[in-house]
């Protein structure tokens, strides 16, 4: 299970690297926008994707559009992680295809039920 | 305070208008059209005179807001070499970022090293323990007890030394915390100066307006702006007072259930 984190902030990427580590997921890549992710994505064979919503260059709203819209990429699992917390923000994210939606700040926990929610979907 | 004072102001501001235009009706019915014409000049200057010293105001005032807001830092002796060498604002606001990176990375760090002698321990334990049990119900050999006998005092001396180094670790993470008092008094000064500018803004339009109205000009009534929405809200920071946020996890998750998630 190879895992690519997309988060500007280093720590929020280090703690979700470390949470994925104690939930088995050791595999991990880490990118700090949509920008650099993207072409991470779409040349390194990725299983899942984690990532936040506000971010410079390009937003986690926008990675999702561009992953949807990728002939090769539009079934890639994706968990957004964010401390956008509006409900039309979510359903907007909903409708892009998000698989789920953690709000910041998080429990370990709470990431773990999300992950293992999606690929229970995915695996049904 | 400085309401009141402003009103006695424009009370000798109008009182002096008022004075003038008795002078100028009366030069006025009298034919005098050179002391009129003066007069008219006097009351022209005046106004003016009036707007510059109020916007000259609010310049100084501003300017003292930005200056106290750089001078003075007021922190702890130690952070205040520190913080001396932050002009501005948004340097403030870095040091921030920099002060919550760095102990948000310490911890982290602290916490990888205090993860794998939790783990050390525990295995030795249950190790230990296994032998232990067998130890307690006869099972053991001589040779297996002579071999437990030895391991159990290296257990003890290596868990004295594992139980310092995680105690380290853990004050280390204490201490990291400190972070929350310093930026918390960067963000308060911040916070303060913001109300400052707001407050000094708030007075330059009020005080734009009386001068307007003094000076007779019809302020243009145009379509008042729609502050323009930030197309992201960041955190939720007022908790659950707002309705078209949620307030948590499970708010986000009944949602989605009711989107068919």
């Amino acid at each position: 299970m190879k895992i690519l984190i997309v988060d500007d902030f280093s720590t929020m990427r280090r703690i979700i690297k470390n949470l994925l580590r104690d939930l088995g997921f050791t595999n991990t890549d880490e990118a700090d926008d949509g920008l650099t992710g993207l072409p991470m994505l779409q040349k390194g064979n990725y299983d899942f994707l984690v990532t936040d919503w506000n971010m410079p260059g390009m937003t986690g709203l926008d990675l999702l559009k561009a992953v949807r819209a990728d002939e090769r990429l539009k079934n890639l699992p994706i968990l957004m992680v964010t401390a956008e917390a509006k409900r039309e923000q979510i359903i907007e994210a909903a409708q892009a295809g998000v698989s789920g939606y953690v709000v910041k700040p998080f429990t370990a926990a709470t990431l773990k039920e999300k992950i293992e929610k999606i690929f229970e979907r995915i695996a049904a | 305070m400085i309401q009141m004072e402003q009103h006695i102001e424009r009370d000798e501001t109008m009182e002096h208008l008022v004075d003038k235009a008795r002078s100028l009706v009366e030069n006025l019915e009298s034919g005098n059209l050179y002391d009129t014409h003066k007069l008219l000049g006097d009351i022209y200057a005046a106004r003016e005179r009036k707007l510059y010293e109020e916007v000259g105001k609010l310049t100084r005032g501003l300017h003292d807001a930005l200056m106290d807001f750089h001078i003075d830092a007021g922190i702890g002796e130690e952070a205040q070499e520190e913080i001396s060498k932050i002009s501005d604002a948004s340097d403030r606001l870095g040091y921030v970022i920099k002060m919550t990176d760095d102990a948000a990375n310490l911890t982290m760090d602290k916490v990888d090293e205090a993860v794998p002698i939790a783990d050390e321990i525990r295995s030795t334990s249950k190790d230990l323990n296994e032998d232990w049990k067998r130890f307690k119900r006869r099972e053991l050999t001589p040779e297996e007890f002579r071999n437990l006998y030895q391991r159990v005092g290296d257990y003890l001396d290596g868990t004295e030394v594992r139980a310092e180094r995680m105690q380290n670790s853990l004050n280390d993470i204490l201490m990291a915390q400190g972070y929350q008092d310093l930026t918390g008094q960067v963000i308060k000064r911040v916070i303060t100066l913001v109300k400052e500018v707001e407050n000094s803004l708030v007075e330059l339009v009020r005080m734009a307006s009386s001068v307007e109205k003094i000076a007779g000009i019809n302020a243009e009534t145009g379509d008042s702006v729609e502050p323009q929405e930030v197309a992201l809200a960041g955190p939720n920071v007022h908790g659950e007072k707002n309705v078209t946020v949620v307030s948590g996890q499970d708010e986000v998750d009944d949602l989605l259930s009711s989107l068919g998630f």
